[in-house]
């Protein structure tokens, strides 16, 4: 056994503390290392990331431009509420928070499903509103409570309201919230910086048409916040600028007695001023309550507006694509004028039908109407007169004058998505078609095309354009609702369609003879039971629309399903003589153009005119029926 | 009997600070000055409790400095068998915290039985080894790292990884200056890193996380990474002068988390910079090097083990806290010593500073 040496022991443990010693040393040499790589080296880079970290930049909604109709009634405004909102990404558990909440604040099952369609559709680490319009009451009870709902906030925001309900809501449109398709649309037009904190996107109507006008400058508050990112203080602020507001060519006033006039009837009327342009009145019913797509629209809402029968959401006066019927032919008469293919005066014997290669195409009065020149053709609605024309001006003939009028096109209207209809020609049948036989024009194809039928399929817009147009005597403006829009900062005025879009070359000889049988159809003709005692002179033309080809047989209103009852249509213009309003009417399924549509065309203009005010739906003319000339015989039967 | 007077306070002074070192008291001292700077700085509403904890713990540096290293020496076995039980009775009664069980209700106080380990633990071995002075073999050091093993595998099962880490240390320091040779803790090292995907299989997930998060702390920045990357911004943006006392905007405007006890590092770097920094590490290394100095002077061989082994616990403390605040070791629960907010690791640490003054006080007076 070996005694160890204390002083060699002593030497060993001390050279073992000189070892730990330099340990120790080097260690902290090494923090040292990188506490130079970290406050030096990246100092920058560091002190950035802190700046950022600190500084915020808070987007501040500008307020949303207002919409005023002609006369400034406000037509979509903003309010100012207080939201109850939940940002998913700061809670552990939505579901149990959103239970949480309820025990202070009443949350509706409505409210849940709204919040989970917005979930759906919302983008990352958004704050979500649960509910909106809370009252003074439950801001101050959630406010005791806060602390208990991380992730959970109240906030004022600015609300979007229509203050008319679904009146004119197909024009209006309405706004939600941003979704991948706007946010594309703000990419296109670089509006990215100014749409950041932008929760809301006009969809449809004029609030979609206009988004940009709209909007506004989204403001700026540059904020000093903590690591929860609650704004601590202020440093600077840029404060935005609200968005123009758009006074409408629209008379809300005309408009509600449109869609009073209508009933519960279905269809779309559009009223135009013929010297500039202006819509005055865009109906399209049944109507909706833009209202409730602000907050966002509940599923089961959604799916109700949605999968209705009478498809509430379609603008029937811009998608709605109808043949004209009868309404069809002073345009035509206005053609073979102003293409000298008939003179007024000339007539013709109408046997009660036409003869073209061994078929009867039927005359709706059995018998004929005898001899019949270009006024009797329009007052009576004389069909046989427009299968011989027709014939007579051959299909390219007639769609290219049509064509000048604007049917079968794109009006151009200030509201996206608007159809083209169907303007039939040789060359739209050879687009439309792929088999060869199916692309030939026939010429029998033509002889029901004089009298609206056939392959013609016209929206009510571009219908009310085109009596604008002719009673306007050829010159023609772009059918907009907008008449100006005020720029927010200055005041400015921009008007919006001073100009005219062209002007058609019409004889004005040729254009009054058309609007003096057109006066006929209402003292003397199909249209003259509606109009008895008016006290102003109004040009029109009825007009019924098929909607089921009846083979044949003999057509049987109660003997019909009400949804292929025809369309019954009206376009007028008054007063006659120098007019300022030109409008097109349709009713699905209303039966004759007499029957349905005339009637309301006379609450319209009484009211437009006279400032009459109806206090009931426009009536059903039940006989007008045998003043109708039966049209709907006509049917272009190959 | 004779009037109180002005000698009577200055003999009662006298005795009070008698066992007191100097040059350790300064230091500690300094540190605390500095510890409420920054207390007043990251959260100014704790600074009273600090200031009882730091009553209670200079109380315990006082009474362990009067305590001779002889009599300390027959406190060792005891203290550690009643560690150990502690340890067992948290295993199996203990209160579960943010998901660890670590604290033990004994009625009358609630403690942490771990945290008595990192004293207890040298104590045991300073006094195994004085024992066995004559000749320590090859078996005596299994048989300390047999003592050493079994309350660190308790704690970490607990699982309170930076406690751990403390106490194996504190145990290893001790077998270091006995002489463990060279060879053999090469020898152990080398099988350690060989044995490290084991040890990785029975680590929990969190922990896992944290030695991931570590890596590559951006992968998970609202996360586990959080932490890191946001001490290591206000670090990096404090740069060489930082931002000044109280003007730190990572550390008011609170993204540093745990500001005030584990990360306070965080905010005194970035309001003194690299300057700061560089005073603390001196403090430190004073501190470390004072204690090693206690150790190269004790008289006995329990004395020097002792020192020597708390000298590196306030390295080890230091140099883990600052190493993960600062992004390069992973986080573990350990404070910065004498500074962070905590009494439990304040106590600790001034009971080591104690014995370390007691060890002095009894140093040997006669150097070749």
């Amino acid at each position: 056994m070996e005694f160890k040496n204390p002083q060699e022991e002593l030497e060993r443990f001390r050279s073992r503390i000189a070892v730990a010693g330099g340990f120790v040393l080097l260690c902290f040499v090494l923090l040292f290392a990188r506490f130079v790589w970290l406050q030096i080296v990246q100092y920058e880079y560091y002190r950035t990331r802190a700046e950022d970290n600190r500084i915020s930049l808070v987007p501040i909604m500008p307020n949303r431009g207002l919409i005023v109709d002609r006369n400034g009634v406000v037509l979509a405004r903003n309010y100012s509420a207080y939201t109850l909102e939940i940002t998913p990404s700061k809670t552990s558990n939505l579901e149990e928070t959103i239970n949480a909440v309820s025990e202070v604040i009443d949350i509706q099952p409505k409210d849940r499903k709204r919040f989970k369609k917005l979930l759906e559709e919302s983008r990352n680490f958004e704050s979500l509103p649960i509910r909106t319009r809370l009252t003074d009451e439950e801001v101050a009870k959630f406010i005791a409570h806060r602390y208990r709902y991380p992730g959970v906030d109240i906030k004022a925001r600015l609300f979007r309201q229509y203050p008319s309900g679904t009146l004119g809501a197909h024009v209006l449109g309405y706004i939600g919230r941003v979704n991948e398709r706007d946010m594309d649309k703000i990419e296109e037009v670089d509006q990215e910086a100014n749409y950041r904190g932008t929760e809301h996107f006009g969809k449809t109507g004029l609030e979609q048409h206009y988004e940009f006008e709209l909007h506004g400058v989204t403001g700026f508050e540059k904020v000093e916040v903590d690591a929860g990112g609650r704004a601590v203080r202020t440093l600077a602020r840029t404060p935005p600028t609200p968005g123009n507001n758009l006074t409408l060519t629209l008379d809300s006033e005309l408009q509600g007695i449109v869609e009073l006039a209508f009933g519960d009837r279905k269809g779309a009327l559009v009223a135009i001023d013929p010297t500039t342009g202006g819509i005055l009145a865009m109906v399209s019913m049944p109507s909706y309550d833009p209202n409730l797509f602000v907050d966002g629209i509940d599923t089961q809402s959604w799916r109700e507006l949605n999968d209705s029968p009478d498809k509430p959401m379609v603008n029937r006066a811009l998608n709605g694509a109808y043949p004209p019927g009868s309404t069809f032919k002073p345009f035509m008469a206005l053609g073979a004028l102003t293409l000298g293919k008939r003179r007024p005066e000339q007539a013709i014997s109408d046997p009660g039908f036409f003869n073209f290669g061994g078929h009867h195409f039927r005359d709706d009065k059995k018998g004929g109407h005898g001899m019949v020149d270009m006024y009797k053709s329009i007052v009576h609605s004389c069909d046989t007169y427009y299968y011989m024309l027709a014939n007579d001006m051959g299909i390219d003939n007639i769609s290219s004058f049509m064509a000048q009028l604007g049917f079968g096109q794109r009006t151009g209207v200030d509201i996206e998505g608007e159809s083209e209809g169907v303007l039939p020609s040789q060359a739209w049948k050879k687009k439309r078609f792929k088999k060869p036989e199916q692309q030939r024009w026939y010429a029998g194809e033509t002889i029901s095309i004089g009298i609206g039928q056939g392959y013609n399929a016209y929206t009510p817009i571009q219908l009310a354009q085109a009596m604008a147009a002719l009673a306007n005597n050829g010159v023609m403006y772009r059918p907009h609702l907008v008449n100006f829009i005020t720029d927010a900062k200055s005041g400015r005025h921009t008007l919006i369609e001073p100009q005219p879009l062209r002007t058609i070359p019409l004889k004005q000889d040729h254009v009054d003879v058309i609007k003096r049988a057109m006066v006929g159809v209402n003292t003397e003709g199909t249209g003259a039971r509606a109009f008895a005692g008016a006290e102003y002179s109004v040009g029109g033309k009825t007009g019924t629309a098929q909607v089921y080809s009846l083979k044949g047989a003999q057509y049987n209103v109660s003997g019909i399903r009400k949804e292929l009852r025809d369309h019954a249509l009206f376009v007028a213009f008054a007063p006659a003589d120098a007019p300022r309003i030109a409008l097109a009417v349709l009713v699905e399924n209303g039966g004759f153009g007499a029957q349905a549509a005339a009637p309301i065309a006379r609450q319209v203009l009484d009211y437009y005119l006279l400032g009459k005010r109806p206090n009931t739906p426009a009536p059903v003319d039940e006989g007008a029926i045998e003043a109708e000339e039966n049209e709907s015989d006509a049917a272009p039967q190959l | 009997m004779q009037p109180l007077s002005f000698e009577h306070f200055r003999r009662g002074w006298r005795q009070l600070i008698d066992p007191i070192d100097g040059p350790l008291m300064l230091i500690a001292g300094v540190l605390m000055l500095m510890s409420a700077g920054l207390m007043g700085s990251a959260s100014p509403e704790r600074l009273s409790a600090q200031a009882i904890n730091l009553g209670t713990a200079l109380l315990v540096m006082r009474v362990m400095a009067q305590v001779p290293p002889q009599r300390l020496m027959h406190f060792a076995v005891p203290v550690y068998v009643v560690g150990v039980l502690l340890l067992v009775a948290v295993a199996l009664f203990g209160d579960i915290s943010k998901g660890a069980r670590r604290w033990l209700d004994l009625g009358f106080i609630r403690t942490q039985p771990s945290e008595l380990l990192k004293i207890a633990m040298p104590l045991l071995l300073a006094w195994f080894f004085q024992k066995h002075e004559a000749m320590p073999r090859l078996r005596d050091y299994g048989i300390a790292a047999a003592l050493l093993l079994v309350p660190v595998a308790l704690i970490a099962r607990q699982p309170d990884l930076g406690t751990a880490i403390l106490v194996s240390a504190a145990g290893f320091y001790v077998i270091f200056f006995a002489g463990l040779s060279w060879k053999i803790m090469f020898g152990m090292l080398g099988a350690a890193l060989a044995s490290a995907p084991l040890a990785w299989s029975l680590l929990h997930d969190y922990q896992r996380h944290r030695i991931l998060t570590l890596l590559d702390p951006e992968k998970d920045p609202l996360g586990k990474g959080f932490h890191i990357i946001q001490s290591t911004i206000a670090i990096g943006s404090g740069g060489v002068l930082g931002k000044g006392w109280r003007e730190g905007t990572q550390a008011q405007l609170e993204f540093i988390p745990e500001r005030h006890t584990d990360f306070i590092f965080a905010v005194f770097a970035e309001e003194f910079g690299l300057l700061g920094n560089l005073a603390l590490l001196t403090l430190y290394a004073l501190l470390i090097g004072r204690g090693l100095m206690i150790a190269a002077n004790a008289a006995t061989l329990f004395g020097r083990l002792l020192a020597g082994s708390i000298s590196l616990i306030f390295f080890t403390y230091a140099f883990v806290n600052m190493g993960m605040v600062s992004g390069i070791l992973p986080v573990v629960g350990v404070p910065l010593p004498l500074v962070s907010y905590g009494g439990t690791a304040l106590v600790t640490l001034f009971c080591g500073i104690g014995i370390l003054m007691s060890i002095h006080k009894n140093r040997m007076l006669v150097q070749k």
